[in-house]
């Protein structure tokens, strides 16, 4: 039976480990090869970095990062932000990375998806989105909306809509993190994830709000996600991968205990 | 030498590290010179069958892989799309393959669920195998599949996996052997598994004992 993957994120700005709440007020925690050589030995089962910098010379610090990743770890993990182009993304994939994340590159221009579709196959690309719930409306039917550029601009895509849309242009997996419970540690959004994964044939990874193994398991079965998204409880060592795990295990939601 | 072959399958790089990092001495290739000179091959890939073997055939690896490597009994490590190109044929774009071993490659049913498969899942031994050696049995590999082997015997499977149906997950026959999950990318499991391959001589193990489904 195919388990439930743990998967840490590291959002990386000018190639150190930061970490802030709703997107504003970040901090720099540390090295990202010192904290995936650490995720993996304590058996999480991918990683997820985000570039978050925002400056021009963001592509080489982080394709560095990406090589020197790639090294230390075993396991599959994806690289996003910033993303835009098919050699963007050819890069990131030459340098280690398992899978692309697209984002706000992807709603602006959504035939890179099915660009990077066919030259790396599906299988290497996430499509991640941004979410928050508004009013139902003509236009967001599902209540749920897809903003970009770090939360801070709407784009009037319904979120249900725009995840159809992505994988009939060949996403693989769909990476749905809801902008009103980040950083929260409340919860998944539960409604959101579960309509995602309704609505579409592919994996869906839930982020945002991520805060206890009881949140882990009720997206997972609840939210009929496939994989789930935790940093700051992890990051700030409030509980370890390993405990999650076991918890997880004793609640009967499938797990690898093996690493 | 191990010789990874480069058949323009996705990225080979990763395994490359992986071996390297065992500390065992490899190089990525498409030279024939190179790849029969090696000790052993590994066949690596994501990607689609009918495309890996047309560049196969392009490069004029095929009968490299079948005579100079399967039947001088080198040993022989398939990987994802290494091991669905070793069957006579595939599903995926009726595309006819190296035919080493008998048997074919199936699209999985829409009735398990999602596919591809994305993520670790169990491997259960149906019989034993050196590549096992040191790695517990059941334990979680990192799968992504929407295809999967059908051996046209039980003798042929040496571990199987459960996704909605029963598969084989390592085929193997003699020389050749053959993972659907990626070992490369499967932690300390994987990577054992791996470090076997890379010491193994190839001696034929003895035919699976057919408890597949298992």
């Amino acid at each position: 039976m195919l388990t439930k993957r743990i998967i840490p994120c590291l959002d990386v700005r000018a190639g150190k480990v930061t970490k802030g709440i709703k997107f504003k007020g970040n901090v720099d925690i540390g090295d990202p090869v010192d904290f995936a050589r650490l995720y993996y030995e304590e058996g999480a089962d991918e990683l997820v970095f985000y570039d978050i910098t925002a400056s021009n010379e963001r592509r080489d610090i982080m394709l560095e990062v990406v090589r020197r990743v790639a090294e230390a770890i075993y396991i599959p993990f994806s690289v996003g932000g910033g993303l835009r182009t098919l050699e963007d993304m050819r890069k990131v994939l030459l340098a280690g990375a398992e899978k692309v994340s697209v984002d706000s590159g992807a709603v602006r221009n959504p035939a890179v998806i099915a660009e990077g579709a066919k030259a790396f196959g599906s299988q290497c690309v996430v499509l991640s989105m941004q979410v928050q719930r508004v009013p139902k409306s003509e236009k967001i039917p599902s209540g749920f909306e897809i903003f970009i550029d770090g939360a801070r601009t709407a784009t009037g895509l319904d979120a249900i809509e725009w995840a159809r849309r992505g994988e009939g242009l060949g996403a693989g997996e769909l990476c749905v993190n809801s902008i009103d419970q980040d950083g929260a540690r409340a919860g998944y959004d539960l409604p959101l994830t579960r309509l995602m994964a309704e609505a579409v044939g592919i994996p869906v990874i839930a982020s945002g709000g991520g805060g206890s193994a009881q949140h882990i398991y009720d997206v997972c079965t609840e939210g009929k996600a496939d994989a789930a998204i935790v940093a700051s409880i992890i990051h700030r060592r409030e509980t370890t991968i390993p405990e999650l795990k076991r918890e997880l295990n004793a609640l009967g939601l499938p797990m690898r205990m093996n690493w | 030498m191990i010789a990874i072959v480069d058949y323009r399958a996705g990225n080979l790089t990763s395994v490359l590290r992986a071996v390297k990092h065992l500390g065992h001495d490899a190089e990525i290739t498409d030279d024939p010179q190179k790849i029969r000179a090696a000790e052993r091959v590994i066949f690596p890939g994501v990607g689609a069958a009918g495309e890996s073997m047309a560049n196969l055939r392009r490069l004029g690896l095929d009968k490299v892989l079948a005579e100079e490597v399967y039947r001088a009994g080198k040993p022989l490590l398939g990987i994802c799309i290494g091991v669905q190109v070793i069957f006579e044929r595939s599903e995926e774009n009726g595309a006819t393959c190296l035919g080493l071993i008998p048997g074919e490659v199936k699209r999985f049913p829409p009735s398990v669920g999602k596919v591809p498969q994305i993520g670790w899942n169990a491997v259960r031994y149906a019989a034993p195998h050196p590549l096992f050696e040191g790695v517990p049995d059941g334990a979680e590999f990192y799968f992504v599949n929407s295809y999967y082997p059908a051996p046209a015997s039980p003798e042929l499977v040496f571990a199987c996996t459960k996704y909605g149906i029963s598969f084989a997950s390592v085929v193997g026959c003699g020389n050749l052997v053959a993972t659907q999950f990626h070992l490369e990318k499967s932690g300390k499991v994987g990577l054992k598994m791996l470090d076997n391959f890379c010491r193994w001589d190839g001696s034929a193990p003895l035919t699976a004992s057919g408890r597949f489904p298992c």
